[in-house]
């Protein structure tokens, strides 16, 4: 059975577009605040919701991120608040994944959490700093739970590597555009469009292109070669600077809007 | 008793390996292939004991610590000098190696994470050495309490960069350090500090302190005729304590006693003894033991001893302690810090506080084994760095 992210690439192939993928972390800026801008960005035309688990040690995320992350992690979020997030997401109708680094995983239980994210509606989850050679068990979990393992590759990865992962990968593979932390960047690196050509040769499966996205003219430029733009701190940037929480619920709602254009304008 | 002292991954047992992003396995497969070319390329060793010969000043010597001993149950206590190094730890013994390596891989700028200093001095004074620009991550509120340490860099030649996201401390500079090697990989290699991170540095940075015990063990056969009871030595992330224990491994005889740093109490939960109070995780790359809460966040550590103050520990010491072939006790700070004014006021010699819970175990071990032992402790370094937080805790006027 396909799950709902892999719907999701189905319709956006048929209508000759790159969907729209939006990162926010769990419980921020707080638990509702966190619904609420999931509900905007989905009002506003993102084709996937992707939660973050804030993690006290990200060490492949920038400054944006990070804060979000204290923030939340203060606020008391657990797994608990990442699955929630999830079942709101997935209700919404769009396809949602969580997005986690290894150890809470871990530490959840690798079957229980896999089990959590089907449960909760979820299509996948995002592990950025599991590597191939360690995800024996994580990969039974997942295909036990019918949902989809995501990688994540680089500019730097080999040609053979890439092989390697995206035979693991299900849903779609994150191409990270340039060699660094999450963050918004003022161009998209021009490594990205390679390394989307050469992860393509490798796989049949979409490929979102992540890290530096933040305006509708870089998500049209992607949307030229990629099947998915991912972005994250450009959101949680805006909600950070929102002097309000409306404030912040307006300004990510039209900044979606503006990229839902941008994917539709690529091809 | 069958070990396993590290397979083509890097595990040691169910620890170690890799937990990366991607971007850095490029990285991670040529410094593994730089190192085991060093390992059997007899120029590559000739240029290292050169260094070490003329430069660090190895083989560093044993003191026998007979005043001290009186103190220990009468058991006959011996120092492995590694304080009298160049720069003034053991940590000079695996920089030298990796800046060799990282000349031989051809890149030219250097990045390290320090807590206390020891590692940070020793990476910059390579670093000067060998001619490469060399950036230290040090967490802001180890900068403060390590400022001597901070200026020395300083004069070396390397930037020094204050670390103020999450504790301000160790782990907090290694995150640093790890997003800078992510954006910078291609020309800049990560001088890790410790025997932790993901594969190969456990490794690699083992291989470039086992020289400790090789020496230690054949001066300690020379001047006893017989191996020690136990050799001991403090544990942060445990790279001084893998360095003299790894000649020893074999020696199922010895034992091997490895003292992590206690801070208030691990009752109190104010500690930094991850093996004694944390448990199985994933942090900074490697499988180990962590402390971490029930959500797999990891708990800011917290201990007297800035090089000490570390949520992770090696993966090795954790497959040691799993298989029951090294113990891990703790020492609290008030018991290390009795040790280390014990040391200096009967052998005049300034320890590292790091060290000084060395020292604590010899203590209490000495006495638990009696006056015919003979315990190797590994003085990992001196504490001259230590001064101003030694001052303020004893009460002395600066």
């Amino acid at each position: 059975m396909s799950t709902a992210l892999e719907l999701v690439f189905e319709k956006t192939r048929a209508e000759n577009r790159a969907a729209l993928i939006a990162y926010i972390p769990a419980g921020f800026p707080n638990s509702l605040g966190c619904e609420r801008a999931i509900t905007a960005l989905v009002d506003a035309g993102v084709d996937a919701i992707e939660i973050g688990y804030p993690y006290s040690d990200p060490v492949m995320d920038g400054p944006t991120i990070q804060e979000a992350a204290e923030i939340s992690l203060k606020g008391g979020t657990d797994a608990a608040d990442v699955f929630s997030a999830l079942k709101v997401a997935s209700a919404t109708g769009v396809a949602a994944v969580v997005m986690t680094y290894w150890n809470p995983i871990e530490k959840y239980g690798v079957n229980e959490f896999a089990q959590s994210i089907a449960d909760n509606g979820g299509s996948g989850v995002i592990t950025p700093d599991l590597t191939i050679e360690e995800s024996g068990r994580w990969l039974e979990a997942v295909s036990n739970c019918g949902i989809n393992p995501i990688y994540v590759v680089a500019p730097s990865t080999s040609d053979a590597r890439l092989a390697k992962v995206t035979s693991k990968t299900g849903g779609f593979v994150y191409a990270a555009s340039v060699m660094g932390v999450t963050g918004a960047r003022t161009s998209v690196s021009v490594d990205a469009s390679a390394l989307v050509a050469r992860v393509k040769a490798t796989t049949s499966l979409p490929v979102a292109v992540g890290l530096g996205v933040s305006t509708r003219e870089q998500a049209k430029e992607v949307a030229t070669y990629a099947d998915a733009v991912i972005v994250g701190s450009a959101f949680i940037k805006l909600l950070l600077n929102a002097k309000s929480e409306q404030e912040g619920l307006e300004s990510i709602s039209a900044l979606a809007k503006e990229l839902a254009k941008g994917v539709r304008e690529g091809r | 008793m069958t070990i396993e002292l590290g397979d083509v991954l890097g595990h040691f047992g169910q620890y170690g390996g890799r937990f990366v992003p991607e971007a850095l396995i490029g990285a991670l497969d040529e410094l593994e292939a730089a190192h085991n070319a060093a390992k059997t390329d007899p120029i590559f060793q000739a240029e290292l004991a050169e260094l070490h010969r003329t430069y660090t000043g190895r083989p560093s010597i044993i003191t026998e610590a007979k005043r001290f001993a009186e103190h220990a149950g009468g058991a006959r206590i011996l120092l492995k000098r590694e304080d009298l190094n160049h720069t003034g730890s053991h940590k000079i013994n695996n920089v030298l190696g990796q800046a060799l390596l990282t000349k031989k891989m051809g890149k030219k700028r250097i990045i390290a994470e320090t807590g206390a200093g020891q590692h940070g001095v020793a990476s910059a004074t390579a670093a000067s050495l060998m001619g490469l620009e060399c950036v230290v991550y040090m967490g802001e509120e180890d900068t403060r309490r390590q400022a001597l340490n901070v200026a020395r860099m300083k004069l070396l030649g390397a930037e020094v960069v204050p670390v103020t996201t999450g504790s301000r401390t160790l782990k907090d500079a290694i995150n640093e350090a790890m997003r800078d090697w992510v954006t910078n990989v291609a020309t800049t290699h990560y001088m890790l500090g410790t025997v932790a991170g993901p594969h190969p540095f456990p490794t690699m940075v083992r291989d470039f302190h086992k020289i400790i015990g090789e020496e230690s063990r054949e001066q300690v056969l020379a001047l006893t005729g017989t191996l020690p009871d136990a050799v001991l030595a403090c544990v942060g992330g445990g790279s001084n304590a893998i360095g003299i224990f790894h000649a020893f491994i074999p020696d199922l005889g010895v034992r091997l006693i490895g003292l992590e740093a206690g801070g208030d109490g691990i009752e109190t939960g104010r500690h930094a003894a991850t093996i004694s109070g944390g448990s199985a995780g994933v942090l900074h790359g490697t499988r180990t033991y962590v402390l971490q809460d029930e959500n797999g966040q990891t708990i800011e550590s917290h201990s007297i001893s800035a090089g000490l103050d570390y949520p992770g520990v090696g993966p090795e010491h954790a497959y040691l302690h799993d298989i029951g072939r090294a113990e891990y006790r703790a020492v609290n700070d008030d018991a290390a810090m009795a040790a280390f004014s014990l040391l200096c006021r009967t052998e005049g010699i300034i320890p590292a506080i790091e060290t000084a819970h060395a020292l604590a175990g010899a203590l209490v071990i000495g006495k638990e084994l009696g006056p015919n032992a003979t315990l190797l402790i590994n003085l990992s370094g001196r504490g001259d760095k230590d001064v101003q937080t030694a001052a303020d805790y004893f009460g002395i006027p600066l």
